[in-house]
């Protein structure tokens, strides 16, 4: 099996986040590999394990595969030191600014040219929080879409079973290869790279490409930000200590507010 | 006047609240048209429950596929109505299953997309609250057809009643879309409450609780309020994961959120953070919950909020 990894560098989640020119300042702030996709990457070393292992020369393969800027390297030594072979790091100075539909055009050509079994990526990417790039990469191949997994199940001979878990319920969804899959966050505990693996990761491929590399046009983003205003700090609100009156103090609030 | 498809929202066999305020924010751009997503002989029944909103007229595609091959071919039949009707937008709400068939229309259709906006203009421009609810972003798709994922909960609805015409398309499915196929399908439990992302009043509980949420719900019922829980909850199993609100659960802006035991971690704030008014219970006077609260009470959640209750239940006779 030949499984890619859908992985993305983010600013941290706790960095304090600001618009630049109608685009999130990357720049300037500390970044990480989103961790949700950090299941994705959990996910797909289990598959593997599960049938014999990704060692060198054996029959199994994960490859970590993303689009960002150069420094994104940081972000796949994570993933590799986790036990990934490989990677395939799309930079190019065009694609700042790049919104979901270039993002999963060049993610597709990538994975289309790699002869991949399965893609597997995170449900969503903690700094745009849209959800769309999956089923994105899913339709633009026309592979089956198998996302929200919270239960994987591979058959090497060529299927895949999910349980998908969403708002709308509980649903067990198959397919044959190849497929593209998204994983919940409850669906495995990512392990921590060991030492062993942090320096096998040092030794690692990470294969650098431009768009020409790829094959693709650069294409402008089909939506634009006109404006971005600070939301108003949030008024500083009232704190009372509870002395017993803490209730009812709240219901008076509630009742000011006329919510009640 | 130019058309504009919303995509009509159903929970079990009824359209929610959410179709109604699709067509309100559609209503500003065009004539409303709901698209309603039908199992093959189910179409008429759905249709009908289509009725609150400025909603002009209701296309029924009925297929067997939406069931038994799930968002692929729901966007399938969508993207090809979008081509044969080139509406001035397309308007879905955005939760997961919303979320993704918007990303597979934009792609079908070639056209941009917007996830999450909270509200639509006139022209087009949405508003986004995005960074955790730090920032607001008005934005405007630029190619194609914009495809609009709007959160439930957002646009102030017009329910007014409505009796739109009625009529079948035919549902066009391709081969790609019925890769996936979807063997069970189990609808999410529900209890009395209102539902969480459309309630007004959202009343959640964490690790404080200890595991009993029976003072959370009986002055979430007190409220007349959903029932939501932090992570560390429903990892617990002291709540279904169904209830969790947050990052990797839903997210919520009711007008009134009231946090109970919940610290106030980052991935919690980004499901609850747009909500109009926060109250907070919690013991600890440093938790970081409080910076976003409008009103907190430092306390133990089993002394405040009993007598919360009582004084509710009070003030309502
Ligand atoms: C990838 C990822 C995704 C995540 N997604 C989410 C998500 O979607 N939603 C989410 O909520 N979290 C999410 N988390 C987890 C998040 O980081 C926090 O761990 C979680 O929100 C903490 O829950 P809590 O506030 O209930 O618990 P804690 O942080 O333990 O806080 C408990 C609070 O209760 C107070 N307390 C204790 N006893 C009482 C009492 N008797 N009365 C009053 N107050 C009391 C304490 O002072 C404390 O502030 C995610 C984490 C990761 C890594
Ligand atoms: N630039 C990127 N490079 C690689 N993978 C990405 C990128 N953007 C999104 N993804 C994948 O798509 C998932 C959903 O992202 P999003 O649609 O942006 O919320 C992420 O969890 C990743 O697996």
């Amino acid at each position: 099996m030949k499984i890619a990894v859908c992985v993305k560098q983010v600013p941290d989640s706790w960095a304090e986040k600001k618009m630049v020119n109608g685009t999130l300042d990357r720049e300037n702030v500390d970044a990480v590999l989103n961790d949700l996709d950090e299941y994705a990457v959990e996910e797909a070393l289990r598959i593997v394990e599960a049938h014999g292992g990704n060692e060198e020369g054996g029959p199994h393969t994960v490859t970590l595969i993303s689009m960002g800027p150069d420094r994104a390297t940081e972000a796949l030594r994570k993933g590799l030191s986790m036990g990934a072979n490989d990677a395939i790091l799309v930079s190019d100075a065009s694609l700042a600014g790049s919104d979901a539909i270039a993002t999963s055009a060049v993610l597709a050509k990538v994975i289309a040219d790699g002869g991949f079994d399965l893609v597997i990526c995170g449900t969503e990417s903690t700094d745009a929080r849209m959800s769309v790039v999956p089923a994105m990469i899913s339709a633009r191949l026309g592979w089956a879409q198998l996302t929200f997994a919270s239960k994987v199940a591979v058959d090497p001979a060529g299927k895949v079973s999910i349980t998908r878990v969403t708002e709308a319920g509980v649903d067990e969804i198959s397919a044959d290869f190849p497929a593209v899959l998204s994983v919940v966050e409850k669906i495995n505990e990512p392990r921590y790279p060991s030492f062993k693996g942090i320096m096998a990761a040092k030794k690692k491929t990470i294969e650098q490409k431009d768009l020409a590399a790829v094959g693709v046009a650069a294409q402008s983003a089909w939506s634009q930000v006109n404006e971005a205003t600070p939301r108003p700090a949030r008024a500083a609100g009232v704190k009372v200590n509870d002395e017993g009156d803490g209730g009812s103090a709240l219901v008076t609030f509630l009742a000011e507010k006329k919510l009640i | 006047m130019s058309t504009v498809l919303i995509l009509g929202d159903f929970s079990g066999d009824k359209a929610t609240k959410t179709t109604a305020e699709l067509a309100t924010a559609g209503a500003r751009i065009g004539a409303v048209t709901a698209v309603v997503l039908a199992p093959a002989g189910k179409g008429a029944a759905l249709a009908a429950t289509v009725n609150q909103g400025p909603i002009q007229s209701v296309i029924v595609l009925e297929s067997d596929d939406f069931a038994s091959h799930g968002v692929a071919a729901s966007a399938d039949a969508l993207a090809n109505l979008v081509k044969e009707k080139s509406p001035a937008a397309v308007l879905i709400a955005s939760h997961a299953f919303g979320k993704e068939v918007a990303a597979r229309v934009s792609i079908l259709t070639d056209s941009g997309i917007i996830t999450d906006a909270i509200d639509v203009a006139a022209d087009l421009t949405a508003t986004q609250s995005v960074f955790g609810g730090s920032t607001t972003v008005k934005s405007k798709v630029s190619h194609g057809t914009p495809v609009i994922t709007v959160r439930p909960n957002s646009v102030e609805a017009d329910f007014s009643a409505s009796t739109p015409a009625i009529e079948n398309g035919a549902a066009t499915v391709g081969a790609d879309a019925k890769k996936a196929k979807v063997s069970s399908s189990q609808p999410p439990v529900k209890g009395g409450r209102p539902e969480l992302t459309e309630a007004n009043i959202v009343v959640s509980g964490g690790r404080g609780t200890d595991g009993n949420f029976t003072a959370v719900e009986t002055f979430a019922d007190s409220l007349g309020a959903a029932v939501g829980a932090s992570r560390a909850a429903t990892d617990a199993g002291w709540y279904p994961h169904s209830h969790q609100v947050g990052q990797t659960g839903k997210t919520v802006s009711p007008a009134l959120y009231v946090a109970c035991g919940i610290s106030g971690a980052i991935q919690h704030r980004a499901g609850m953070q747009t909500s109009k008014t926060i109250v907070v219970v919690n013991k600890d006077p440093e938790a970081p919950i409080f910076d976003i609260a409008d009103f907190g009470v430092v306390g133990d959640l089993f002394n405040v909020l009993p007598k919360a209750t009582e004084g509710v239940l009070a003030k309502k006779g």
